[in-house]
């Protein structure tokens, strides 16, 4: 009718196809884009590798086969040990503190979230101890526990081999972070379940059993995951306090023959065990977000 | 006398220095509906609060079945399992399958043994008609399912009154109806309720009393005919001038 309404439409049909440069990036050619692209930074790292004056060296030091084998096997003789041999530590240890870290956690979460005036030294009690474990640097904490602890002569705790020191240390200092983790879940649970399930008549701690954390463990799932995949890499730490574990057992190895291929073997094989997970862990992350997006239409 | 089921007695509440509720004074007796209507805001949903022990009030008394819920003695979770509350956003538990939900209350509160309650929740189920979407999660029910199985989830206690605050307010306009039929159903059938409620037409309808509030004060109350033809006071004249 009037002009102004008219305004939005063009005289002429409107400009839509894209300079052909820039549809180079897009749509079907995407496929073409991303080869090129991969093709680029793979020829850029070989050329650094292969190309330049210090490749050659590099490439003999850290991909050495000959000493990559001998990472791998370990030599007796030389009293080196096998890199193999010690992920084995890292990895019990790490499932030993996974478990430790996942109760605890949650009992620290859980205390801190509960108003029960029969808890309340005990909130007081977690919250100091959450602040505390998350605000000492956990090489100290390794240490302290594993020279710490045995002076203490307190029978049974005083008396163990330092890799229990090490998970000690580790559930410790873990505990604090992923409690961090579960009571943010906690509180993301709405408010509107909690007075349904008061309102049944479930105790507080029935509707904390059955109504809030099932909700809030899978919110904080993904979150969790990515925190035991440093728990995974800082099971080398307790090498610290005298445990021979894979990347103790790598150094021993280039100390010994100069040659850093027994450092790239123990980190290979941190990488066996953390990229599954971190792949699952983000395979779950898009998984929920599908879930949200599909829930928001 | 004997038939008087909640008795609220010169309730007040204040959040902060604000009165919601201003010495209000409300009976609801056995197979009774009362409607509350007044703006929001009145205090409506809080006095639903107070009721269920929810919110603690700061003046007045309130009674089920004449024993004062103020004394210290009482524990608020077995009083709650005698009042079943629905509310406006239905808070399913979206982690249960439907029927998981219903039987949640009486398994974990009333400690009654599962097989016995999930029987007694299909019947509930059945009689809304939801039978064959009993082991889906709540997430995929329209809202008016939703909110059907809320009530039910309250009915699986056993209550000996209902509290309903605003429930088919969350809802589409289509989807009213269905849960306004099932509440028409339970007052046909003697369930006391006290529903706090914008549907004018609903409360005509279905209730025995009616009860306006208006900034935290109870104005008037009366049988439906009363309030909603010949209002006593001007508060409820204006009131109900706005919502027709």
């Amino acid at each position: 009718m009037s002009s102004e309404t008219d305004a939005a439409v063009p005289d002429a049909p409107p400009r839509l196809f894209a300079p052909r440069r820039r549809l180079l990036f897009k749509g079907r050619n995407g496929l073409a884009a991303s080869l090129a692209s991969s093709a680029a930074l793979v020829a850029v790292i070989l050329a650094i590798l292969f190309a330049t004056s210090g490749g050659q060296s590099f490439r003999f030091y850290f991909f050495n086969p000959h000493f990559l084998w001998i990472a791998l096997r370990g030599n007796p003789l030389k009293a080196v040990g096998s890199v193999l041999g010690g992920i084995v530590t890292n990895i019990w240890i790490f499932l030993l503190c996974e478990v430790l870290v996942l109760l605890f956690g949650l009992i620290i979460a859980w205390v801190r979230v509960t108003t029960t005036p029969l808890l309340v030294p005990f909130r007081l009690l977690a919250t100091v101890y959450a602040d505390i474990f998350r605000g000492i640097p956990f090489v100290l904490v390794i240490y302290i526990v594993g020279y710490g602890l045995p002076q203490l002569s307190l029978g049974a705790l005083s008396n163990q081999s330092p890799a229990v020191y090490g998970c000690i240390a580790l559930t410790l200092t873990y505990s604090a972070y992923v409690s961090e983790v579960y009571r943010a879940g906690l509180h993301s649970v709405p408010h509107g379940q909690i007075l349904a399930a008061r309102s049944l008549g479930l105790t507080q701690y029935a509707t904390m059993r059955r109504v809030v954390l099932p909700q809030a463990v899978r919110t904080v799932i993904p979150p969790l995951l990515n925190d035991f995949i440093s728990l995974q890499k800082d099971t080398a730490l307790v090498s610290l306090i005298g445990v021979v574990e894979t990347s103790r057992a790598a150094q021993i190895g280039q100390e010994t023959y100069f040659n850093g291929s027994f450092l790239t073997m123990s980190a290979l094989l941190f990488l066996a065990m953390t990229i599954p997970m971190t792949r699952f862990t983000d395979h779950l992350i898009d998984k929920d977000r599908e879930k949200r997006l599909a829930g928001a239409q | 006398m004997n038939d008087e089921v909640l008795k609220m007695s010169s309730v007040v509440k204040r959040f902060a220095q604000h009165e919601v509720l201003r010495d209000v004074s409300l009976t609801l007796h056995r197979h009774e509906v009362v409607c509350l209507i007044g703006a929001s805001g009145s205090g409506k949903s809080t006095l639903l609060r107070c009721a269920n022990l929810l919110e603690t009030i700061d003046g007045g008394d309130i009674e089920l079945f004449g024993q004062s819920l103020l004394d210290p003695r009482v524990d608020p979770d077995l009083v709650r399992r005698h009042m079943g509350t629905v509310f406006q956003s239905f808070n399913l538990f979206p982690h249960l399958s439907v029927l998981e939900n219903i039987a949640l209350g009486p398994v974990r509160a009333l400690k009654r043994p599962a097989d016995e309650v999930r029987e007694e929740a299909m019947t509930l189920l059945a009689r809304i008609g939801l039978q064959d979407r009993a082991s889906e999660f709540p997430d995929r029910l329209s809202g008016g399912q939703q909110q059907r199985v809320a009530i039910v989830r309250s009915l699986a206690m056993r209550p000996s009154l209902l509290l309903l605050d605003e429930v088919t307010s969350a809802l589409d306009p289509t989807l009213v109806g269905e849960v306004l039929d099932l509440l028409t159903d339970l007052a046909k059938s003697g369930t006391t309720m006290l529903i706090a409620t914008h549907e004018m037409n609903f409360a005509r309808d279905v209730s025995h009393q009616v009860a306006f509030l208006d900034n935290g004060v109870l104005i008037e109350k009366g049988p439906p005919d009363q309030v909603f033809e010949r209002p006593r006071h001007d508060a409820t004249r204006v009131f109900l001038g706005r919502v027709r």
